[in-house]
């Protein structure tokens, strides 16, 4: 009983400390001011995981007391986790369906900051052989995709009409990380990414579609009104939209944001 | 039964409410006028069939290598038994992530094994076969820790007097010493099955994920979650009414044990 006290002690004092530092974040963005403080939820897309922590590092330096907290997964389960109620601040989503399906809670709009090709991952060596896109279709070879259902998903069955492919995958993946996953181990012989997800990843190499850039995949980012830090979120917004945002992601490897005629 | 301090009971009633609100939680996001609609949809059907199919063929494997182990185990003493027991019941803990790491470096095609299986023409890789292999390797535990601890419990009387009369080992085990477990093997049976039913995590890792060939009904439910949460909660709806019944089957001869 004696030992466990201290331990409990430290418990409280944590518990008090991160409650005082949850009172002080609500009462700096009642303020009209730029906000000395604040920790601002940032749910972004699986295919920014890299960038984006790239990015919240550069403006916590450039902005101390700004605290950027960053959520990664598919950009449907954070859309869905936000119309649940999730506290975020900015989404960041990696296709326009799943931005506009969290629409309600959009404060202000939403702006296009980054496009995304895909291409081609195979393993090292290639050893399935591939050569390009219709190569794919080859039945012997084990393709991995993303599902229809999610944004890398529909980017793939769009590409497919657009090239007359039909590709027959051995796994429909919830989400390019775990396209990569089934590449990288060597269990399939393709799978179709981004063209930002090569670059992160061990023991695959890359194939280019041509033709890819026919289906880009935009980026939509924008502050969110189910968060408590509306001011700073729009900081780090205008910041990732902005000069210095666009070149760290054009270094990551995303393209300008492409916004299609007629809309 | 004696009288229970109030403040226990408090307790009691929380924890009761922590575990049933979240099913509450899932009834209420239901569309009842939808749910037999959703429930008959084909992916929804395709994916619960696969699942049904897919337990039952890893219970029977959890059968035939769950109940030897469970009978090598029990025979074994001292820490030699200990540490193999330990080992051998790890996946009932490990995060399913990791047993389906594990199984991909196992019997994927890269895998300790998988290499020689795929250069004999079995790719084990992307198939039923793996999602089978995914369930067995969760569920097993069940099987051999039902049998070695009703083992445990037996004295060896029976069998001794067996063995005088003459009966070879395999009939003794046949006449007496498994009719004498056998509501601990149908409790392991029931837990196996009720375990594969809900694998996810390394079915995920290891099979992947395509409907009618590895698509299970929680990678149905996982994937539908993103583009229609109601078709997802009506088919979890079914997988908890299943883990209701399955767990009532399993009180029963639970019961009986004890006394």
């Amino acid at each position: 009983m004696n030992r466990a006290t201290p331990a409990l002690v430290t418990v409280l004092v944590l518990a008090a400390g991160s409650a005082a530092g949850a009172m002080q974040t609500d009462s700096s963005t009642h303020g009209s001011a730029a906000p000395r403080s604040a920790t601002v939820d940032v749910y972004a897309a699986a295919s920014l995981t890299d960038v984006f922590t790239q990015l919240a590092q550069a403006y916590e330096s450039a902005h101390p007391g700004i605290a950027i907290l960053l959520t990664f997964a598919g950009s449907s389960d954070l859309a869905a986790q936000i119309n649940e109620g999730a506290p975020a601040d900015v989404f960041a989503s990696a296709n326009e369906q799943q931005m506009t399906a969290a629409g309600e809670h959009i404060d202000g709009d939403a702006m296009l900051f980054a496009s995304n090709t895909l291409t081609i991952a195979v393993p090292e060596g290639n050893p399935g052989g591939v050569t390009d896109f219709a190569s794919l279709a080859n039945p012997d070879l084990a393709v991995v995709v993303c599902a229809p259902e999610v944004p890398c998903g529909a980017a793939t069955a769009a590409l497919e009409a657009l090239l007359g492919v039909s590709l027959s995958p051995v796994s429909e993946l919830s989400n390019v990380t775990d396209v990569l996953g089934s590449v990288s181990s060597g269990e399939a012989d393709a799978g179709l990414v981004y063209v930002t997800d090569l670059a992160r990843a061990d023991g695959v190499e890359g194939i280019a579609i041509s033709g890819a850039d026919a289906a880009v995949t935009s980026y939509p980012i924008a502050v969110m009104n189910t968060g408590d830090a509306r001011h700073a979120a729009r900081g780090f917004v205008d910041y990732v939209v902005g000069s210095q945002g666009r070149a760290t992601l054009a270094s990551a490897g995303f393209a300008a944001p492409r916004v299609a005629a007629g809309r | 039964m004696t009288k229970l301090p109030r403040w226990l009971v408090a307790l009691a009633i929380v924890a009761a409410a922590f575990a049933i609100l979240p099913l509450l939680g899932l009834a209420s996001r239901a569309n009842w006028a939808a749910l037999p609609g959703q429930l008959t949809s084909p992916s929804a059907r395709t994916a619960l069939w696969l699942s049904l199919r897919t337990a039952t063929t890893s219970t029977a494997l959890c059968l035939v290598l769950g109940v030897p182990l469970g009978f090598a185990v029990a025979a074994l003493r001292g820490v030699t038994r200990a540490v193999l027991r330990a080992i051998l019941l790890a996946p009932l803990v490990l995060p399913p992530v990791v047993s389906g790491l594990g199984l991909l470096y196992a019997f994927g095609r890269r895998g300790l094994l998988g290499h020689t299986l795929d250069a004999a023409g079995i790719p084990v890789a992307f198939t039923t076969a793996a999602v089978v292999l995914a369930q067995a390797f969760v569920a097993m535990p069940f099987m051999v820790i039902s049998v070695e601890a009703a083992l445990a419990a037996r004295d060896g009387r029976l069998e001794a007097i067996a063995a005088t009369l003459g009966a070879s080992r395999s009939r003794i085990l046949g006449a007496v010493t498994l009719p004498g477990i056998g509501v601990a093997v149908a409790m392991g049976t029931v837990l196996a099955f009720a375990r594969s039913l809900g694998e996810f995590g390394a079915t995920l890792t290891f099979a992947g994920s395509l409907e009618g060939v590895t698509r299970t009904a929680p990678l149905q439910i996982y994937l539908a979650r993103e583009s229609d949460p109601q078709a997802a909660v009506a088919l979890g709806l079914v997988l908890v009414a299943l883990a209701i019944v399955i767990v009532a089957a399993a009180a029963r001869p639970g019961r009986r044990v004890v006394q």
